[in-house]
């Protein structure tokens, strides 16, 4: 029973992971807590629904173009709000509330184009088979959703420890003005981070639309929530943090759901943030990480 | 007078929530004067409502107490956290009021006296409409006079620096902590008038959503002076049933407003600085 | 002159992990003069400012005020005890009016309680009026009388360090920290801040000055001590610190070739 749950917890843990990987990494780099990213999550379930069900895509193609979509509307974020507000130097409340209008946006729109209803998968699109580790039942759904999940983190993170880009983003991390200084093109990677973590959070809404084969417009709350929460476990704006934080709240979910009541999982779980963030608000495996202006 | 009754009768409901959200965005607003981005109004404005509904429904409490009791126990709480929580700032306070929030939601969703999912049915309609309008009025002189106060300049200076503030004597801590309680009074006052006109409250209320949305009317508004507030709360109560029409798209025009104002006033819709402007321009004009 | 010592700093040092940045530093500001710190870029100076206005606290050393040992306590409880200071890039209060920037000055000796605000009491009222003319009076000693209703960030620069002066003038300082006050300024507004620098010794006050304009710090200042590396290396009248042959090595020397 306990592997059961563990092999639960090592999917639903991926997928959180993945989500706030995109989540921190805007945060990381931008400085922005884009609250519109549980929005962009659900749009991607819906992207990939859409290109199965009225496209005939197979699977893997649908997963690539809701990464496309999801990705296109962050980059539409930063280059139509987040720039200009950067231009003139907002203060960061207002970044925040102006992604909590796009959240509301994206939300209203999905409820207005694929109505209020639960959506799902066609049976036969998902894929099948099932065999048995031991006394686990692995579905190759499951499988899929972590293989993917764990793919594309580790080239997240060859992309940022291994490469130029990496090296201007963390440089960007640290201050933009340097980095500015150091002639790295900071509007750009700006662009680029926020498509590449909306897309990561569109993958992620697809896997979790998969996992559970339940789409709703409102799908992005809860999951933004745990981003949350995950991101002040791992540190903010720390992508290590981020995949460690999201697979700990994925087993302390399925863990506190299976032998305590599912709500009080919660409680304790936002519970013990809250102290975290009153000992450590770097987090609880984040560096102190202050940026200079 | 049969149009009025028609109206109140319709609408009564609608002009009520517009009080109350209206002390809800002030609530805020105090602690953003301080420079405090805070998402606990919500949570405050949660225990201030079932406070005040258990008091109401298990003792029997007059309604003025009940309404002492709903501000006063959430700004015990905020005296209570706030010594740890005001030392972090910026996104950080955010981030710990919000965790704060949740715990609060998921603690009354899990308790047997406070009905927990299912929350508090049957509270009696107590709150009539000119206890709304008297508190709001009594609220609006009340930071008003602070604003004109040393209260008032020594938050706007720990808002704009708060090392400089110290250095004009200002005890940051303290202020801090009088803003970000004073705001939990406001809120808990707001959520216990809620709580005695809709019958019936739920821990859903106050989630993260609604604390959003309380930060939302303020900044729409704007947050230079008190009229911002006012204004945004109006208008985010109003706008989705002015919206009717529109149906499933109606909140994506409540989005649509909150981004292009976010983008186009950037002090809110109530700049008296931008009105100030004008004028000088006017004047420079003649000049 | 038997002037008694207002701030006497003995044997400070600070360091930052393993960067030293002050070492046994030792001086005296007396009250009723105007006191002079210099040294070249880096060498500490701020530092100086920073642990005795408590935004620091000294590594080892102590430092007093009026006899009263400053050390551990928090800026604004230094501020009461009558020291006030300027920044070296600006720190006025740009969303709000002259005259509400210098009444925050005020914060400390404004004493009407909440109810007093709430009701708006007499004595409130009374207390408000007196510190607004206060205000105004401190204004046009800068200057800035004409602008009061202004918001500060529309100043020139060298009326921000104009407003910031008059601000701190505003906390009732017994010693007045000033750190380089006429940078960016041109020479006539120098000369003008010279003369109202005099002026507020002449009343008995303290200032202890950060300069780099060598001229203005000379002719001005009745001790200068200099700082090299976190180091006095001198101290004393202008003159002696002039021919100081430490003094134009490491720092004078180096500012005849620039």
């Amino acid at each position: 029973m306990l592997e059961q749950q563990l092999l639960n917890a090592l999917t639903l843990g991926s997928v959180y992971a993945l989500f706030a990987l995109g989540f921190t990494l805007v945060f990381g780099v931008l400085a922005v807590i884009n609250l519109s990213h549980g929005a962009v999550f659900m749009v991607g379930s819906y992207a990939a629904l859409a290109l199965v069900t009225h496209f005939d895509a197979p699977l893997w193609l649908a997963i690539l173009g809701a990464m496309l979509i999801s990705g296109t509307i962050g980059l539409l974020v930063d280059v139509l709000i987040l720039k200009p507000l950067r231009a003139r130097n907002a203060p960061h409340l207002i970044p925040m509330i102006a992604t909590i209008g796009v959240g509301i946006m994206l939300t209203s729109a999905a409820q207005g184009m694929f109505g209020a209803e639960v959506l799902r998968f066609p049976e036969e699109t998902l894929p099948a088979g099932e065999f048995i580790v031991g006394n686990v039942h692995v579905r190759a759904l499951e499988l899929a959703i972590v293989a993917i999940a764990f793919i594309l983190m580790a080239v997240l993170f060859t992309l940022i420890k291994r490469t130029q880009l990496g090296r201007a983003l963390r440089a960007i991390a640290e201050s933009p003005k340097a980095a500015w200084l150091l002639g790295i093109n900071v509007e750009g990677l700006f662009h680029v981070t926020s498509f590449v973590a909306a897309a990561l959070g569109g993958v992620a809404g697809v896997l979790i639309g998969l996992d559970f084969n339940a789409i709703t417009p409102q799908m992005g709350q809860p999951i933004l929530h745990k981003g949350i929460a995950v991101i002040i476990l791992g540190g903010m704006g720390d992508i290590r943090g981020a995949l460690i934080g999201g697979l700990f709240l994925g087993f302390a979910e399925v863990i506190s759901k299976a032998y305590l009541s599912s709500q009080m999982g919660d409680a304790v779980a936002f519970g013990l943030l809250f102290l975290i963030l009153l000992v450590r608000p770097s987090g609880l495996f984040g560096r102190k990480l202050e940026r200079k202006a | 007078m049969e149009w009025f009754n028609d109206f109140w009768s319709t609408y009564s409901t609608l002009v009520f929530s517009v009080g109350v959200h209206a002390l809800l965005a002030l609530s805020i607003w105090l602690t953003l004067s301080c420079g405090l981005l805070s998402l606990a109004n919500a949570a405050f404005m949660g225990i201030g409502a079932y406070v005040s509904a258990l008091l109401t429904l298990q003792l029997g409490w007059s309604f003025p107490a009940v309404l002492l009791a709903g501000g006063l126990a959430p700004a015990l709480v905020a005296l209570i956290i706030g010594a740890p929580v005001l030392r972090l700032s910026g996104v950080y306070l955010a981030m710990a009021t919000l965790a704060f929030g949740e715990v609060v939601r998921i603690t009354v969703l899990n308790l047997e006296i406070t009905g927990g999912p299912e929350g508090l049915n049957g509270i009696p309609l107590l709150t009539e409409g000119w206890h709304i309008a008297l508190i709001l009025a009594l609220t609006l002189y009340g930071l008003a006079r602070l604003r004109r106060s040393k209260v008032g300049r020594a938050f706007e200076a720990i808002k704009e620096d708060e090392v400089a503030a110290r250095l004009m004597g200002i005890d940051v801590d303290r202020y801090k902590l009088l803003a970000f309680v004073l705001g939990a009074v406001i809120a808990g006052v707001a959520g216990a008038l809620n709580a005695h006109f809709t019958f019936f409250i739920s821990p859903r209320e106050y989630g993260f959503e609604n604390a959003v949305d309380i930060i939302t009317m303020a900044v729409l508004g704007g947050t230079a002076n008190l009229i911002g507030p006012v204004l945004g709360a109006s208008i985010i109560t109003l706008l989705p049933e002015l919206l009717r029409s529109l149906h499933d798209f109606r909140s994506f025009v409540n989005g649509a407003v909150l981004v292009l104002v976010v983008l186009f006033l950037p002090k809110g819709i109530w700049d008296p600085r931008r009105f100030r402007g004008w004028l000088q321009r006017v004047k420079g004009g003649r000049a | 002159m038997s002037d008694p010592t207002l701030l006497s700093i003995r044997n400070v040092g600070k360091h930052f992990g393993g960067l030293h940045v002050l070492q046994d530093v030792s001086f005296e500001v007396p009250a009723g003069s105007i006191y002079g710190l210099i040294g070249p870029n880096g060498a500490g100076k701020t530092t100086v400012f920073n642990l005795v206005t408590g935004l620091l606290e000294p590594s080892n050393g102590t430092i007093e005020f009026m006899g009263n040992s400053l050390v551990g306590l928090p800026p604004q409880r230094i501020t009461h005890r009558g020291i006030a200071r300027t920044f070296q890039n600006i720190r006025i209060f740009k969303e709000m009016s002259l005259l509400e920037n210098v009444m925050v000055g005020m914060h400390d000796h404004l004493n009407y309680s909440p109810a007093a605000i709430f009701f708006n009491t007499g004595a409130c009222r009374s207390a408000e009026k007196r510190a607004r003319e206060r205000a105004f009076e401190l204004l046009s000693w800068v200057g800035l009388e004409h602008k009061s209703d202004m918001l500060a960030d529309n100043l020139s620069y060298g009326d921000q360090r104009k407003l910031e002066f008059a601000r701190a003038l505003a906390t009732e300082p017994k010693l007045l920290l000033l750190d380089e006050p006429v940078a960016g300024m041109n020479p006539s507004e120098k000369t003008i801040l010279m003369e109202e620098i005099r002026n507020i010794r002449d009343r008995g006050y303290g200032v202890f000055m950060i300069e780099h304009d060598m001229r203005f710090v000379m002719g001005l200042c009745d001790r200068i001590a200099v700082l090299n590396f976190g180091r006095i290396i001198a101290e004393g009248t202008p003159d002696e610190v002039r021919n100081n042959p430490d003094v134009i090595e490491a720092y004078l020397g180096k500012e005849d070739e620039a």
